[in-house]
């Protein structure tokens, strides 16, 4: 494997860890019950409280918190010389890609309001796709 | 002493393996620095809340079960369980009784004037009235640029005088109210709201449903019982 394939899939894994920390400290917010009340920032309340940020039962952050150590643990396996983890990589950055495009949509036109936090997470998808791209192109 | 190409097999799991250990760790760090702690309020703060005296309670005084809410017209929570609350009242009847507090937070552009708007009604013996009529109407008045307006219509709504009303709202004795309220609620250790307090103890915030309300009110009432 080229050596600037390994340096994408190590930023890979760096930028995911980012988003990891971001998507564990939503995590527990919505678990302690801090997004069921009022207090904290309005706008992140307006969006981390709403029926958008569970699936069911489970917060979305959960979910994004799983898929943050994916593709860390893709990444780090994908650098080590696993080939077959790099279509899973593939997989779960665009899924995550279509998520945040829908979540942005869905702050901009069905909440207006921004979470911070979420689109701190949303600029680490957008790196995360861009490094992916960058690292199939010739 | 291990081949480097053993090293190499076994890096990336030792690697991944931490990095899960940290998130985990740090989720729980996060979750502990979040969770809301149980307040119990000693006997001289119950003492001192029943001597106020201008408390908006409904329910019998002799109710074995005390539910106190620090709430926030604005706040969408206590919006959303307001009915519930109401639905629980019911069921409950005289075993039961109900005392509202207000905590307006700044961040809600309306909420002090909402609870100066209640207090006000209150002063002609309306609180609930206007209490159930903000909650039920949170949406329209919350984005209204009107809302001044708006609360003088409830208080027509509600049989009020309404003159008497919009004087009430601008009075220093509302405003007191409502700070006194707010400072009962900040020595408690109240941050949030809704905040309820069902017999004295703090309800966790992922109690704040009617399902998990109904299980602590049961709970109250068995203790009532037993002691």
């Amino acid at each position: 494997m080229p050596r600037s394939q390994i340096v994408v899939y190590c930023l890979v894994a760096l930028i995911s860890l980012a988003g990891l920390a971001d998507a564990t400290y939503l995590t527990a917010q919505a678990l302690s019950g801090e997004t069921m009340v009022c207090g904290g920032s309005p706008d992140c309340f307006k969006v981390l409280g709403s029926q958008y940020a569970h699936l069911g039962s489970v917060p979305l952050a959960l979910v994004g918190t799983i898929a943050y150590f994916s593709v860390f643990s893709f990444a780090i396996l994908a650098a080590f010389g696993y080939a077959k983890v790099r279509r899973l990589l593939l997989i779960t950055v665009w899924s995550m890609f279509a998520v945040t495009l829908w979540l942005l949509y869905t702050q901009a036109f069905i909440l207006h309001a921004f979470c911070r936090y979420c689109l701190f997470s949303a600029a680490m998808v957008f790196l995360l796709a861009g490094l992916i791209v960058a690292s199939r192109s010739p | 002493m291990p081949s480097s190409k053993a090293i190499k097999s076994f890096l990336p799991f030792v690697i991944i393996g931490v990095v899960a250990a940290l998130t985990i760790t740090m989720g729980a760090i996060f979750y502990r620095a979040k969770r809301v702690t149980a307040v119990t309020m000693s006997k001289e703060q119950t003492v001192a809340a029943q001597a106020t005296g201008s408390v908006h309670a409904r329910g019998s005084a002799d109710a074995p079960v005390t539910l106190e809410e620090f709430g926030d017209f604005q706040c969408p929570p206590c919006g959303r369980l307001a009915e519930p609350l109401q639905q629980i009242e019911k069921d409950y009847g005289s075993r039961l009784r109900v005392i509202f507090r207000n905590f307006p937070f700044t961040i809600h552009e309306h909420a002090h004037e909402a609870a100066y708007a209640a207090e006000a009604a209150g002063l002609q013996g309306r609180f609930w009235e206007m209490h159930d009529l903000l909650y039920q109407e949170q949406a329209a008045w919350a984005k209204s640029k009107e809302v001044q307006t708006l609360f003088e219509a409830y208080s027509g709504m509600i049989h009020l005088d309404v003159e008497r009303f919009k004087k009430d709202m601008a009075s220093d004795r509302v405003k007191e109210k409502v700070e006194s309220d707010r400072k009962r609620g900040e020595a408690l250790g109240v941050k949030n709201t809704p905040t309820i307090f069902i017999n004295n103890e703090s309800v966790p915030p992922t109690s704040l449903n009617p399902t998990a309300l109904r299980a602590a009110i049961d709970a109250a009432l068995r203790e009532k019982k037993g002691s």
